[in-house]
């Protein structure tokens, strides 16, 4: 998988709130705090897992979360 | 530095008590603003190694720099001077006493990277500091005024962060936005917007007039310059002092006076920052990187000195109540983790702890950390791994139901 071919999950976190299906579909890189809002896991998506990643982000209700290219984008402030 | 007199480069010039200093006096103080090609400020700035004062310390050169050659519109600069940090004053008497300092810099910075608008943001509940800065303004003549706005911040501690200044401006809603883009990317208006704090535009007013090497001759190699703090302690009053970075803890602490003995720990860096055990205290270099190792940091410049016969349980319990209710209730880690947070450390500092409260929170602090659209949760869980960490014992103590230790006195829950 070459460089520009890498995805990342991401999440608004000002529009999700916390339906949690995304970690149903995608237990393996998205676990809920003990609030029932996604923790996901910091690593690009390994392709076997894609499909299940696009189908989080399909069922997602608010449709807060979103499949990005890898490295995310740099930190300022 | 001890035994001398403090230096003063902001708050150099008449005495701090006699207010405002007028356009008059400041330029027969300092000469006019010099006419420096806005290219030449930026490296200037950035060999002086400035970083910003709002709290993150992002370098100044650098931010303009990325603004000046960002695509699309004219840019914006926003003066932030909010200063929603409850223990902050450093902002507003900087305001009061040197208005003329901070329009030079926002005025530097608008030719810098080319903004036709400047907006000053400044918190509504600092009445004197805005009249200050908006009869400067008025001082300047139409050329300047026109340029300017002047725009009240509403009081609450999110209202600073930049991507709720820029929402504010646009839309009347103090409430943070979903990053990126950033501000100076997409700001006021869609215009890429330049955000600097008020103190960070009067270093720059000086900087562009006697250089970066001026600049780098105070503070230490690793942080050059000098910054304003804000110090408390247990008689609750907050006052304003120029320190040259490097200068320790304790030293601050010695101009004080009264406050020098029975340190039990300082809050450096305000509600965002983090605590420092008072045996440490006195030595410890204010240095941002140095404050960082200590799991402090610099931010904003506040230095909150907490007695030996005061509880830091209690202290912690205090700044997550309040960091709570500041949420902008956005998002659901800040809402419900900072809300649950709060209430177990207000329980743990009753002396009615439940039984998991203290694990919980260790438990919590990773959990939230990381998970806003802005820093406000990752500030306050900070402050608490950081309380957790300087009140170990006494967070067990509380935990236990066993009481407070707190000066050697068992102080019963009541």
């Amino acid at each position: 998988m070459s460089d520009r071919d890498r995805l990342g999950l991401q999440v608004d976190r000002i529009r999700c709130d916390g339906a949690g299906l995304c970690a149903e579909l995608l237990p393996e890189l998205i676990s809920l705090d003990d609030w029932g809002y996604p923790i996901l896991a910091p690593d690009a998506v390994p392709g076997h897992l894609r499909p299940l990643a696009r189908q989080a982000v399909d069922a997602c209700p608010v449709l807060a979360l979103r499949l990005v290219p890898r490295p995310a984008p740099v930190e300022a402030s | 530095m001890s035994g001398s007199a403090p230096l003063a480069r902001l708050l150099a010039g008449p005495p701090l008590a006699a207010g405002a200093e007028s356009f008059t006096a400041h330029q027969a103080r300092l000469g006019p603003l010099p006419a420096i090609d806005g290219a030449v400020l930026i490296s200037v700035l950035e060999s002086s190694g400035l970083t910003g004062r709002g709290g993150a310390g992002f370098p100044v050169g650098r931010k303009w720099r990325t603004v000046a050659h960002a695509a699309g519109d004219w840019p914006v600069v926003l003066v932030n001077g909010a200063e929603g940090e409850p223990l902050s004053a450093k902002d507003r008497a900087l305001m009061v006493t040197r208005p003329h300092l901070v329009l030079d810099g926002a005025l530097l910075a608008a030719e810098a990277v080319g903004a036709g608008q400047i907006v000053l943001y400044v918190g509504e509940a600092h009445a004197a500091a805005r009249a200050a800065i908006g009869r400067a303004v008025l001082e300047r003549g139409p050329r300047v005024s026109r340029r300017v706005r002047l725009v009240a911040a509403p009081d609450r501690y999110v209202a600073g962060e930049e991507s709720a200044a820029v929402h504010f401006i646009d839309t009347g809603d103090a409430r943070p936005t979903a990053v990126p883009p950033r501000p100076f990317e997409r700001g006021i208006g869609g215009r890429p917007t330049l955000v600097q704090n008020v103190e960070s535009l009067a270093h720059v007013a000086l900087i562009a007039r006697y250089g970066d090497g001026w600049y780098r001759g105070a503070g230490s190699s690793g942080a050059p310059g000098t910054a304003l703090v804000s110090t408390s302690g247990r008689d609750g009053r907050t006052t304003v002092h120029e320190i040259e970075f490097g200068e320790t803890i304790g030293s601050v602490a010695g101009r004080l006076g009264t406050m020098a003995d029975g340190i039990q720990a300082v809050l450096v860096g305000g509600y965002f920052g983090g605590w420092i055990d008072g045996r440490s205290a006195g030595s410890m270099p204010l240095e941002p990187a140095g404050l960082r190792q200590a799991g402090a940091s610099f931010g904003c410049g506040v230095l909150s000195f907490l007695g030996r016969e005061a509880c830091g349980v209690q202290a912690a319990a205090q700044v997550m109540a309040y960091m709570a209710a500041e949420s902008a209730a956005q998002c659901g880690p800040c809402v419900f983790g900072l809300r649950a947070v709060a209430d177990a450390t207000a329980r743990l500092a009753a002396g009615v702890a439940q039984a998991d409260d203290l694990a919980h929170l260790e438990r919590w602090t990773g959990q939230i950390r990381g998970r806003g659209a802005c820093r406000h949760p990752d500030g306050a869980v900070n402050h608490l791994a950081s309380a957790m960490r300087v009140f170990g014992d006494e967070f067990a103590r509380h935990q236990a139901r066993r009481g407070c230790t707190a000066d050697g006195r068992e102080v019963r829950a009541s």
